[in-house]
């Protein structure tokens, strides 16, 4: 393989998991954008979403159905899992944020970081449960694999780079939804209410919007974003872990606050860019590196440009 | 001058000096003064994060960090692997100044972004720490840790692990020194300008304070503490331990803590220790052996094994404690004598 090659296959890796990570983040950055939230609990959510993905793979035996009906299996997970999810994310909104919406944003976040940790640990316990798929259930900590339901030949046939199917699944799933997103908030109701709550949500309660309907409203998206990528990230890497919320959830925070929170395009570049930074890092600097330079990255843009790659400048208002 | 009068805290102090004489009474299994000594180490640590967290009101998701700096600084300045091989106490000390140079180093850059990003920088620093520890595996020795870290020694022979009650009453000691050190910070002039900052950032910088220094002292002071505690674990496991040992886990550990057991108070605190590190450390861990003795512990339910419930006691703690009692267990006096 010449360096070239290696280069450019390093690159479709990572515009994959770019793609993923973008999806993560978008969920991020709509949360933060309406209620200033760091919703820390969003990367637990995505990994519920993926062993619910497990779960339905085994409940239904889908590895043994023949090739098309495999094609329904993971359409069923997508839908499941986005439905899971954003009915998760919903009712942490319900449960643990909204009694705190008059509280101080430290006592949110500290809510925010115990939805995180009763959603890990509900992750262990799911992990644990006596299922083929999850080894018996024996060792409930270790990761899991996922079956490879996305055929793995070489579209490129015979070429050095290695373009599978599961790499063009990735963009079926992301870019449609990323469209439909946008769409739903620039050109709806629903997502004309969507930003006015996040410019003055007393302005917008003023105006009749029910602010704490959308703002649930928001939370399931986000979480049904969640839930798609799960159901794609699963696909694609074959392996999940109830700890995989953690490091997925930091890369897409990464993520968003590189575009600029608050911005959907933002989130979508900053995805993508995280995705190459890794990629590049695992080949070319050390994989033991990697997470040092994306919490680098994160740590630095913080510090330098805290509104980001495409975010507006506002000041915090007194 | 009032008179003095018992507070929460010496009455904490005056049984927790009592309790390994009243334990001699008991059954060995019933002995619990090991756990307790954990107490003491991570109400060390929270107060610690007391200071910046609940004293100036900046979250810092990543004291583990300063707690692992501490413990490896300790480490390579006594171990006899390394040219310092200094004794206990110098190094102990020195741990002081060490993590509040980090705490520095952090701090000037990012102390002027807001309350949230302030968070997420310091959680990214305490990644940062945990891999660049396990990484520089020539110095720091990677994964294993560094071994042996000396003990105390008082006439000559050096404890051991079975100097049990020696290593409670010094912790306790030292534990009594760091609550007298950040009792007199509390009622300085720095303290005041502390709160004052937490209440209304604006306000205080129009009355004159420097926002920017009296926050970098807060986070400097609470690196400082938290670093000592890390050296006072290392010499007591005699070893550092792996970085992972110093993870985000340890770091919402601490936060619960203090969130629990009340921000801003010193009793809060340590009746939060005891709280979260009793439920970790002695709660748990009398289940798991009490399932292990009926038999039905060790079968593999994920459920059955008490140790995975962590997590969710923790998560629970915190969602809890934020909605239900936002001052804590014990609310911190100035709060009570506004009310």
């Amino acid at each position: 393989m010449q360096d070239s090659e290696v280069f450019l296959q390093q690159l479709i890796t990572g515009l994959s998991n770019g793609m993923i990570i973008a999806l993560i983040a978008l969920g991020y950055t709509m949360v933060y954008g309406i209620i200033e939230l760091i919703n820390f609990a969003h990367g637990d959510v995505f990994m519920l979403g993926a062993f619910l993905a497990l779960t339905l793979l085994g409940m239904f035996g889908m590895e043994a159905w023949p090739q098309h009906w495999q094609l329904a299996g993971v359409v069923l997970m997508l839908v499941s899992c986005a439905a899971f999810c954003g009915t998760l994310n919903w009712s942490l909104d319900r449960l643990a944020y909204r009694p705190l919406r008059r509280a101080s944003k430290l006592s949110l976040l500290v809510s925010a970081i115990g939805c995180s940790f009763i959603c890990t640990n509900l992750g262990l316990f799911w992990g644990g449960m006596p299922m083929d798929v999850f080894a018996g259930g024996v060792a409930a900590a270790a990761p899991k694999d996922f079956p490879q339901l996305v055929p793995q030949y070489n579209l490129l046939g015979e070429s050095a780079v290695r373009v599978v199917p599961a790499d063009i699944a990735v963009l079926v799933v992301t870019i449609p939804l990323m469209i439909a997103l946008v769409y739903l908030v620039k050109r709806t109701r629903l997502g004309r209410a969507m930003r006015a709550v996040a410019q003055d949500s007393t302005a917008a309660a003023l105006m009749g919007i029910p602010v704490d309907r959308v703002i649930g409203v928001t939370f399931f998206i986000g979480g049904a974003l969640g839930g798609f990528a799960s159901v794609v990230y699963a696909l694609y890497n074959n392996t999940i872990g109830f700890q995989m919320g953690y490091r997925a959830g930091m890369d897409a925070f990464t993520a968003a606050v590189l575009g600029g929170i608050g911005s959907l395009p933002g989130a979508v570049l900053g995805g993508l860019t995280i995705g190459c930074v890794r990629a590049m890092s695992d080949q070319y600097v050390e994989t033991r590196w990697t997470n040092t330079i994306v919490f680098g990255i994160l740590v630095l843009i913080l510090i330098f440009r805290p509104s980001g790659l495409l975010g507006s400048t506002r000041r915090e208002k007194v | 001058m009032s008179r003095w009068r018992p507070g929460p805290i010496s009455i904490i102090v005056f049984v927790a000096a009592l309790l390994p004489m009243c334990e001699l009474m008991l059954p060995q299994s019933a002995h619990i003064t090991e756990a307790v000594r954990g107490v003491f180490l991570y109400a060390i640590l929270a107060l610690g994060l007391n200071v910046v967290t609940g004293y100036a009101g900046l979250l810092n998701l990543g004291i583990a960090a300063f707690m692992a700096i501490g413990a490896y600084a300790f480490a390579i300045l006594t171990c006899e692997i390394y040219p310092f091989q200094f004794g206990f106490w110098p190094g102990l000390l020195l741990t002081l100044p060490i993590g509040a140079l980090f705490g520095f180093l952090l701090g000037a850059p990012t102390l002027r972004l807001r309350g949230d990003y302030l968070a997420i920088v310091t959680l990214g620093f305490g990644e940062i720490v945990q891999d660049v520890l396990k990484n520089l595996d020539t110095i720091t020795k990677g994964t294993q840790g560094i071994n042996p870290v000396p003990a105390p020694s008082f006439g000559g022979s050096m404890w051991t692990a079975d100097d049990e009650y020696k290593w409670y009453y010094l912790l306790l000691a030292l534990m009594v020194v760091v609550i007298l050190g950040v009792r007199n910070l509390e009622r300085s002039r720095l303290g005041r300008a502390w709160f004052s900052i937490r209440e209304d950032e604006l306000a205080s910088r129009s009355m004159g304070i420097r926002v920017e220094r009296i926050k970098m002292l807060a986070f400097s002071a609470a690196a400082a503490i938290a670093a000592f505690a890390g050296g006072i674990s290392a010499s007591m496991l005699s070893s550092t331990g792996e970085p992972s040992n110093y993870d985000f886990q340890v770091s919402v550990l601490a936060l619960c803590i203090v969130i629990v057991g009340g921000i801003g108070s010193i009793a809060g605190v340590l009746v939060g220790a005891l709280v979260m590190i009793g439920l970790n450390s002695i709660v748990l861990v009398k289940a798991t052996a009490a399932l292990d003795a009926l038999g039905i512990g060790a079968q593999g339910n994920v459920l059955l094994s008490p140790n995975n419930w962590k997590y969710l006691i923790f998560g629970l703690a915190l969602v809890l404690a934020v909605r239900l009692k936002p001052h804590g267990l014990v609310p911190p006096r100035i709060e009570r004598r506004a009310s």
